[in-house]
């Protein structure tokens, strides 16, 4: 759960949130659209804590984060996964160290990891290609990495930052399916993106930004949604245990 | 916990390793610094024995007599001097006994030139031994009020010119060295910061993921200190090789001279070991905590 209230983010001159008060719940699916410059970036920096609000309040799973000093950064981090457009691996690893990677840093046991990564590799579809470097991935596979490396210490968030705008359209809608399934096992997830096509398609919540400001807030259909709060009732809130691998 | 020790530390060796010239140049500069420091170090040590053992030996202050004094007026005399709190032992020295000291300590195997002597000209002498050689002033003062007194000699002056002089060296050395190290932390940081340049996306990651900035300084806390050590290491090496040579050579060539061996080797060296080791992992540790400073901001 997202929940901003009365953010403003001024850089100089620069607007980069103006006022904006928004909700978005546990279990969400939320594009964030808009034009560059919009503010779509810094909105997700704040959520990140990677810049500081000038003012208003904002709360990540019902804790405060403005007030949380450097040093509680980290932890917070950890509840939430981010994926990029251009993937931001790291070339000298294999596919299976970059995912890694993100459990050593949060100090996992090697045994955690051996276990952990061919499941969250299985679940996104690229498992064997484990030991691949980035470099003789497609495109698509190289995001699926990035995403299982997102999810694999199970954050409550996923954010992607335009994750499909380096992919070719069919490419796009395999990682769309991929981030409708990971949000329906209750992750949230807000997704920054300029397609359209995309955006009209999935028929999820639409949060549009204009100079700062949020200038549209429209509810998708849930289609999903029914069977999001379904799926949440009888499933285990972890999602990533050994029955619950899924076929994408 | 355990886990990112061993990571940090497998990381260093990977990237001193990948860093190798970086490396070898960072390492040669903290040597060729630690070795400067080493010279110092082992100068002021010896220095500081030799004082020591000046102060100690020249604790003692002689009053010659004349020749017409007697032996029951010396007794009067030192029998005051040994009232003093300053005093710690006085003895009267008489001029045969004297004679055959100086043959011993200073002739030695040439003593038989002193044979043909035939009348000694060594006077009686009061032997005051200090407490302190600072109180040696106070029992001069007194020792001057007596009467049948030829003259009184003592080395505080020239022992304590002697510690003017080091005391000054000492800080003169000091700069040297504060001043070494900086220059030394610098070079560390900007070889560790260009293994953080290089590795900059990961840190990025790293961050996004949630690694604490501790973690993420680890592998280059870990580089700086590597670096440090083997430049420890090698700089202990070579010091008590040369030291070795040089006491080696003055021995030989020099021990009338000196009177007494210098510090012996093995003591030098187990002290340069914590000495290099101390220096050469705080200068590693803080050239790479400079050298991320700044990507740990955010
Ligand atoms: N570091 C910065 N310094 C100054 N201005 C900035 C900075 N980051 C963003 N801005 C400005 O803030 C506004 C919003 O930027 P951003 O959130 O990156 O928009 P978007 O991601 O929607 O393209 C823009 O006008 C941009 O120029
Ligand atoms: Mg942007």
């Amino acid at each position: 759960m997202i929940v901003f209230e009365n953010v403003t983010k001024n850089y100089n001159t620069n607007v980069g949130l103006d006022n904006v008060s928004v909700k978005i719940d546990k279990g969400d699916f939320v594009f964030l659209v808009g034009p560059s410059g919009a503010g779509k970036s810094t909105f997700i920096k704040l959520i990140l804590k990677e810049i500081d609000a000038d003012s208003g309040s904002i709360k990540v799973n019902g804790n405060e984060i403005t007030t949380l000093s450097n040093r509680q950064i980290p932890k917070l981090r950890r509840s939430i996964g981010i994926v990029f457009q251009d993937f931001r691996l790291l070339p000298k690893k294999t596919v299976f160290e970059n995912v890694a990677f993100a459990m050593e840093i949060i100090h996992q046991s090697p045994r955690q990891i051996r276990r952990q990564v061919p499941m969250v590799l299985s679940l996104v579809g690229i498992s064997s290609k484990a030991s691949k470097y980035p470099s003789e991935l497609s495109a698509g596979e190289q995001q699926r990495v990035a995403i299982a490396r997102a999810i694999v210490n199970n954050p409550t968030v996923l954010i992607a930052d335009e994750p499909t705008g380096n992919l070719d359209p069919d490419t796009a809608w395999e990682i769309m399916r991929l981030l409708e399934q990971i949000n329906r096992r209750g992750t949230t997830i807000v997704m920054v993106t300029h397609a359209k096509d995309i955006v009209d398609r999935m028929k999820k919540r639409v949060i549009a930004i204009e100079k700062g400001r949020i200038v549209r807030d429209e509810a998708g259909e849930y289609r999903y949604h029914e069977d999001r709060i379904d799926s949440t009732k009888h499933r285990s809130t972890y999602p990533l245990t050994e029955g619950g691998t899924l076929n994408v | 916990m355990f886990s990112s020790l061993r990571y940090s530390v497998k990381q260093a060796f990977v990237q001193v390793f990948r860093n190798r010239a970086m490396s070898l140049a960072s390492m040669f500069s903290i040597t060729a610094m630690l070795l400067i420091l080493g010279l110092f170090f082992v100068i002021m040590v010896n220095i500081g024995v030799g004082i020591e053992k000046a102060k100690t030996e020249f604790d003692s202050v002689s009053a010659y007599l004349e020749d017409t004094t007697t032996y029951e007026e010396a007794q009067t005399m030192m029998l005051q001097l040994s009232g003093m709190n300053e005093v710690n032992e006085v003895y009267y020295l008489d001029k045969d006994t004297a004679m055959a000291q100086w043959k011993a300590q200073e002739w030695q195997d040439n003593a038989y030139l002193l044979d043909g002597l035939v009348e000694n000209p060594l006077p009686n002498s009061i032997e005051v031994k200090v407490t302190k050689l600072e109180d040696a002033d106070r029992v001069v003062e007194v020792l001057n009020t007596f009467n049948g007194i030829k003259q009184v000699k003592y080395y505080k002056e020239t022992v304590d010119k002697l510690v003017k002089i080091t005391d000054s060296l000492k800080v003169g050395m000091l700069v040297i060295m504060a001043f070494l190290v900086i220059v030394s932390v610098v070079v560390v940081s900007n070889t560790v910061k260009l293994t953080v340049f290089a590795r900059q996306k990961e840190i990025e990651i790293m961050k996004y993921v949630g690694a604490t900035n501790w973690f993420i300084r680890g592998p280059f806390l870990a580089e700086g200190i590597l670096i440090g050590i083997l430049s420890a290491g090698i700089s202990v090496g070579i010091t008590a090789l040369v030291y070795k040579k040089v006491i080696d050579m003055l021995s030989l060539n020099m021990s009338l001279i000196l009177g007494s061996p210098m510090v012996s080797v093995g003591f030098m060296t187990s002290n340069l070991v914590f000495i290099f080791m101390a220096l050469g992992v705080s200068i590693g540790a803080w050239g790479s905590i400079i050298s991320m400073r700044r990507f740990l901001d955010t």
